[in-house]
């Protein structure tokens, strides 16, 4: 029997909140199990004659990480020169321009390297990898696996997963360093400051937690990018319209949820 | 000796069962699939499961593969009950089956060598340029040879069909499973895919199990056909003893024909104004 339907307005804006509430808690406990059993092919894999690929791993890392060089980079200096730019206005209102220098690191460190890097990973790769996890599943690709005594975690989740903990952090440093140089140059420019003196500057007022702060929520982002793109991947019904749809879901949550995790950690880290 | 009532067949003497379906049993929600189905594949036969669409055919299938779990019941396959739930025997059975599926299922990212040695790359530890030898041999039987380099992108639905098979064998199963094999090819390419069939049973020996709609293709491959309508197993028999069966349903089913239903009236109203209230008369009441 299939549950009475509400027919109550009221009743069911309870009823659809509900659902969507029991939803969210159900695709947590998922993202949760692919980790956990991710975790278990990594290690147990070798025993079990199912050894994680090295070569997948190192292929999906030129995929998520290498590729992405040229937009992180370029996106990473367009904010350096941009926090830069709005440091100096906002500080010439107080007559301490000089003190740029302390906010941009700051800022590009802790917050807008991380955070710029996790959005277009999620936005590359996120994408790629519920396009591609939909597509084998309308395709039966996911059952071939099986039925040839593949494990599809194994076999599709895990490499994705490391090399996404691998490259975020790794962009996540590179986009450090692109943001910081091009802030410099523009601050070098407009206040007549010179490259040294500027990295002096930045030796003196970053410390290695500022940094530490950022790389750690990258290894966040990059969890919530792998496990939501497989997990929007492995949701894919109704063919090629539903990959279009569970693809642009799969950014749209990975994006929301980087976000989201980022206020909570420096919520709980800087308090 | 078999409980099916079915005479012994030339192609396939009755050998021992390779795999056996016992009571089983599933639902899609409150929604009855199978109901109660007990089936028996013996050694090196070729048993084609036919059935219309929503049949349970494909469910069937899928469980015989181990790839949904019944609502109840047993399916012992090579010795290795698969309904318990181990995942290693699962795991190690699935060495020893092959299956070449519906749409072919090959990887689009790999080139058709690349597929095939797949198995291989992953549960032996030959040597590369064996694994290539023995899938360009593969290919040779399914009549791909000098295609290996080129994507399932750039093949036809005939030769995805035939690549599918040369991956299914490429680890020599005792078994391969096909999932409509013909289907959505035309009748020439349909018809060499029933005869690759029945040429890899006669090279290879491997019992063969197909799920098919196809009568034509049915009655040229089978040794034995299970008609299965309606969740349930209506006969199993040889092609001969299918065409000559006295049963109405069987009879509608070959020749196409729809069940007749009967409309009942108020059951009909019922249906399309369910999520409007009670039956006006009722309202009355």
């Amino acid at each position: 029997m299939a549950s009475a339907p509400v027919r109550s307005p009221v009743l069911q804006v309870f009823d659809r909140f509900g659902r969507a509430a029991v939803g969210a808690v159900e695709q947590l406990g998922r993202g949760a199990g692919l980790v956990v059993e991710s975790i278990y092919w990594l290690i147990f894999g070798p025993s079990r004659r199912q050894p994680v690929r090295p070569r997948a791993v190192f292929a999906q890392m030129m995929e998520i990480g290498i590729k992405a060089v040229p937009i992180v980079g370029v996106m990473a200096a367009t904010i350096g020169v941009m926090l830069a730019i709005q440091g100096i206005y906002t500080l010439r209102i107080f007559g301490a321009e000089s003190r740029v220098t302390l906010g941009i690191a700051l800022s590009i460190t802790r917050e807008f390297a991380p955070l710029i890097t996790g959005i277009l990973v999620a936005g590359r790769s996120g994408s790629a990898l519920a396009a591609r996890i939909g597509t084998m599943k309308t395709n039966q690709e996911l059952d071939a696996l099986s039925v040839m005594g593949i494990n599809p975690v194994r076999f599709l989740v895990v490499p994705p997963l490391i090399a996404c903990l691998i490259m975020v952090p790794a962009l996540t440093v590179f986009s450090d360093i692109v943001g910081l140089a091009a802030a410099g140059l523009y601050v070098g420019l407009e206040l007549g400051m010179s490259m040294a003196a500027y990295g002096n500057e930045l030796v003196a007022v970053l410390n290695a937690r500022d940094v530490l702060h950022g790389i750690g929520k990258s290894v966040i982002f990059a969890v919530l990018i792998a496990v939501i793109g497989v997990l929007n991947g492995a949701a894919v019904t109704g063919g090629a319209e539903g990959v279009g749809r569970y693809t642009t879901r799969a950014v749209v949550q990975s994006i929301a949820a980087i976000v989201i995790t980022d206020m909570l950690f420096v919520f709980v880290v800087t308090r | 000796m078999h409980t099916d009532a079915t005479n012994t067949d030339d192609a396939a003497p009755a050998n021992e069962t390779v795999i056996s379906v016992r009571e089983l049993v599933t639902h899609y929600g409150p929604r009855p699939i199978l109901k109660s189905v007990e089936l028996d594949v013996r050694d090196g036969e070729i048993l084609v499961i036919m059935g219309g669409s929503g049949s349970g055919k494909s469910t069937l299938l899928r469980h015989m593969l181990g790839l949904e779990a019944p609502t109840s019941g047993t399916i012992r396959i090579l010795e290795t009950d698969i309904t318990a739930g181990d995942a290693r025997a699962l795991a190690e059975l699935r060495r020893r089956i092959g299956v070449a599926f519906q749409s072919g299922a090959l990887f689009s990212s790999m080139t058709v060598v690349e597929n095939i040695v797949l198995p291989l790359v992953e549960h032996t530890d030959l040597d590369p340029v064996t694994m290539k030898i023995m899938a360009r041999l593969k290919l040779e039987v399914v009549g791909l040879a000098g295609f290996e380099e080129l994507r399932p992108s750039e093949l036809s639905g005939g030769m995805i069909k035939r690549a599918a098979f040369a991956r299914a064998i490429i680890m020599d199963p005792k078994i391969l499973f096909c999932d409509e094999p013909s289907a959505g090819l035309d009748p020439a390419v349909a018809s060499a895919i029933d005869d690759l069939i029945l040429d890899l049973r006669a090279a290879m020996g491997m019992t063969v199990v197909v799920v098919t709609h196809e009568l034509e293709s049915a009655f040229k491959i089978a040794d034995r056909i299970a008609v299965l309508d309606n969740g349930q197993i209506l006969f199993v028999g040889t092609v001969e003893e299918v065409r000559g069966h006295p049963s109405e349903r069987i009879q509608n089913l070959l020749n196409r024909r729809p069940e007749d239903d009967t409309i009942d009236p108020d059951a009909y109203l019922d249906r399309l104004t369910r999520e409007y209230g009670p039956h006006p008369d009722e309202r009355r009441r």
